[in-house]
């Protein structure tokens, strides 16, 4: 199936590069809706079985991040649709930006599937390329400046994993073996030389943190996200940093049955924390609302690895985490680009008293507030309670008080700027211009965060068991 | 006669170093390329066809003929001038990239590995380094996709150190990344070059909080 999947998603975008006509592309796009629903059920009933020269396999934390793929595909569309109709329709940059965005969902697929360490590979240096045309939509000297520093580090951070690779199979290579699929390398893993397997770690997780947006590797991705039209960010900052913790912690069971999981935990655990530091201290700056989420996008990431290296419910709680924070932050990409549609302008002194101007909008804001926060009934709720719980076991007292003193300082930052964008009435706008949004507009958001309160709180046993599966292979 | 190739990719990294012109940077990554070539073409164990079109087809064809056109045209056309200009005098870059060199050689002292071929680690390791040295400390545009083809350069020696074991299909793959990750970066230094007055870094410093 997943050979069809990437034949047809490839024809699909061809087709969407070279056609001119709105009715014609649009009409393709919910054939590749169509297809990419479809490709998701299958493997969700097909799960672990091995496919196309068992390079790939459905297991469970691919199968979870699909679907949550496949669900923020259908408001991306959605939006980028609106976001047409509202903006300058040139057919030429639609017809690159659709094509673009299909390539990017298809690899994206593609690399939560992947069961070959390389083949993870190909499909990330893919979906760098690819974003590079959505982030490239605009056209402008500030576009350009973003799209070629995303592309350039996230060039050279790929490549610092493919030397990572390369050490890997050093290691592979003393123990007397070849294959590097991950069902091999984790069989296999006891036997490895340790030297190599830092060197390997340290590389790939340097590397793979330009796409999940850790420290060092973060820079890129915040102007990407704040230059790419607002559907393109929300897949930015939701389902490509997914891509990003798959490449890690597919290479971290590897190295978690080693005699060096506590070294590679100390070494999550700095990066981490430097993450929520940094995004604490950009966030008491920064003016722009796109970048806020950008930075607030970290701060999680940096919550989501201190779960994994805390260990024990930890592991549970940064999978649930990733997947409540991606519906999160997409809805409130989402609701970005509105904002933008009524004030012209993604700057804090700009914007202001939105419940005036668009009270469905409004609501999404205050409710995606309270989500990202993690304040009850939000899911991320459950998550952090659950990550806080991991730290205290583990006997990380002191880096869960430092995490608690600067998760406050983000929520205060992040309650300024959206109180400020709800409540405070704007100076020198002028109300005669305004758009009027649809309150259909906001459905999807209410949806995202429907479910994020929802699998927060009543998970079904299903998505618990997969979780738990996903896990299976870490030590308790 | 792979030690002496080797010996002489490393030298050429010391040449960049100090080189002053585009035209050099370009014929130095040119001639690295064959030097690739002949170390992989020792290097095979048998030759049959299919290893030997790929070797050809990513050594002599990708490496030594189409990138350097490449880079050739981009010159003319955003109208570089001939200069590299670094932030830091040649001397000093001479001195950097000789310590990386030995230092790299005295890592590999540590390693006890009878399988590896120490040379290559080291050629490859301070290739590596040096890329990134010449991405950090030079101006232009032009010069950092330079400094990230030295790098993929001692990637590929790696490579060769280790002995190609991956499948037919996933080389292939990420050879094809490879080679369209450096055609678009070239397509969006010609932007850079159109929409800017300059292609230099000081251009793009306006995404910042």
């Amino acid at each position: 199936m997943i050979g069809v999947y990437l034949i047809g998603a490839l024809i699909i975008s061809g087709v969407l590069f070279f056609n001119r006509n709105r009715k014609v592309n649009y009409l393709l796009i919910v054939v590749f809706v169509i297809l990419q629903w479809g490709f998701t059920i299958y493997e969700y009933n097909h799960k672990n079985i091995y496919e196309l020269f068992n390079f790939f396999k459905p297991d469970a934390l691919a199968i979870l991040l699909l679907v949550t793929l496949s669900i923020i595909t259908i408001p991306a569309y959605y939006h980028s649709y609106k976001f047409f109709l509202t903006s300058k329709d040139i057919p030429n940059q639609r017809s690159i930006y659709f094509a673009a965005m299909t390539i990017f969902i298809t690899a994206m697929s593609a690399a939560y599937l992947s069961n070959h360490i390389a083949v993870t590979w190909i499909f990330v240096e893919i979906t760098t390329l690819s974003a590079s045309a959505l982030i490239y939509h605009r056209r402008n000297n500030n576009s350009l400046e973003g799209t070629w520093k995303y592309v350039f580090v996230c060039s050279v951070s790929l490549t610092f994993v493919f030397i990572g690779i390369l050490f890997l199979s050093i290691a592979m290579q003393q123990a007397g073996h070849t294959d590097l699929s991950f069902p091999a390398l984790l069989s296999h893993a006891a036997s490895l030389n340790v030297f190599w397997l830092r060197l390997a770690f340290i590389f790939i997780f340097t590397g793979y943190t330009a796409k999940l947006g850790l420290v060092p590797m973060y820079t890129a991705g915040i102007d990407a996200k704040d230059k790419a039209p607002s559907p393109a960010g929300a897949l930015l900052s939701s389902a490509l940093l997914n891509v990003g913790f798959v490449g890690i912690f597919r290479f971290y069971e590897v190295v978690a049955a080693t005699s060096i999981h506590s070294w590679v935990n100390h070494i999550i655990m700095i990066a981490a924390i430097l993450s929520v530091f940094i995004a604490a201290v950009y966030m008491l700056k920064v003016k722009n609302i796109k970048r806020m989420l950008a930075y607030s996008s970290i701060e999680h990431t940096g919550i989501v690895m201190i779960g994994i290296a805390a260990g024990g419910i930890g592991y549970y709680a940064a999978i649930l985490h990733l997947i409540l924070h991606s519906f999160t932050k997409s809805s409130l990409f989402f609701q970005i680009g509105q904002v933008y549609r009524i004030y012209q302008s993604k700057s804090i002194y700009d914007v202001g008293n939105y419940f005036k101007y668009n009270l469905t909008g409004a609501m999404v804001i205050l409710l995606a507030f309270l989500c990202v926060t993690a304040m009850p009934p939000s899911g991320l709720f459950i998550s952090e309670f659950m990550i806080f719980r991991a730290l205290f076991e583990g006997h990380y007292i002191f880096v869960m008080i430092v995490l608690l003193i600067l998760l406050t300082i983000i929520i205060w930052a992040l309650s300024k700027n959206i109180f400020k964008l709800l409540f405070t009435p704007p100076v020198n706008f002028n109300e005669k211009t305004v758009e009027k949004i649809s309150p259909v507009e906001s459905l999807s958001q209410f949806v995202l965060l429907g479910l994020v309160i929802y699998l927060g709180f009543n998970p079904p046993a299903e998505f618990v068991a997969l979780i738990n599966e996903t896990i299976k292979n870490l030590p308790h | 006669m792979i030690n002496v190739l080797l010996i002489t990719f490393a030298m050429s990294l010391i040449y960049i170093s100090i080189a002053n012109r585009m035209r050099s940077y370009i014929k130095i990554l040119a001639f690295q390329g064959i030097l690739l070539f002949g170390v992989s073409f020792i290097e095979l164990k048998e030759i049959n066809t299919v290893n030997l079109v790929f070797i050809l087809l990513e050594t002599i064809v990708f490496k030594t003929i189409a990138i350097p056109l490449f880079l050739n045209y981009m010159i003319k056309r955003n109208k570089i001038t001939r200069e590299v200009v670094p932030f830091l005098p040649n001397f000093i870059s001479l001195i950097i990239v000789t310590l990386i060199i030995i230092v790299t050689f005295l890592i590999s002292n540590l390693i006890e590995d009878p399988h590896l071929n120490k040379i290559y680690f080291v050629v490859a390791l301070s290739s590596l380094f040096t890329g990134l040295y010449i991405i950090i400390t030079r101006k232009k545009i032009i010069t950092h996709v330079i400094g990230f083809l030295i790098i993929e350069n001692g990637v590929f020696i790696l490579s060769l150190a280790i002995g190609n074991e991956m499948p037919m299909l996933v080389n292939a793959g990420i050879l094809l990344d490879l080679f369209v990750s450096v055609l678009v970066l070239g397509i969006f230094v010609n932007k850079i070059g159109d929409n800017l007055k300059d292609v230099d870094v000081e251009q793009l410093q306006n995404l910042k909080d």
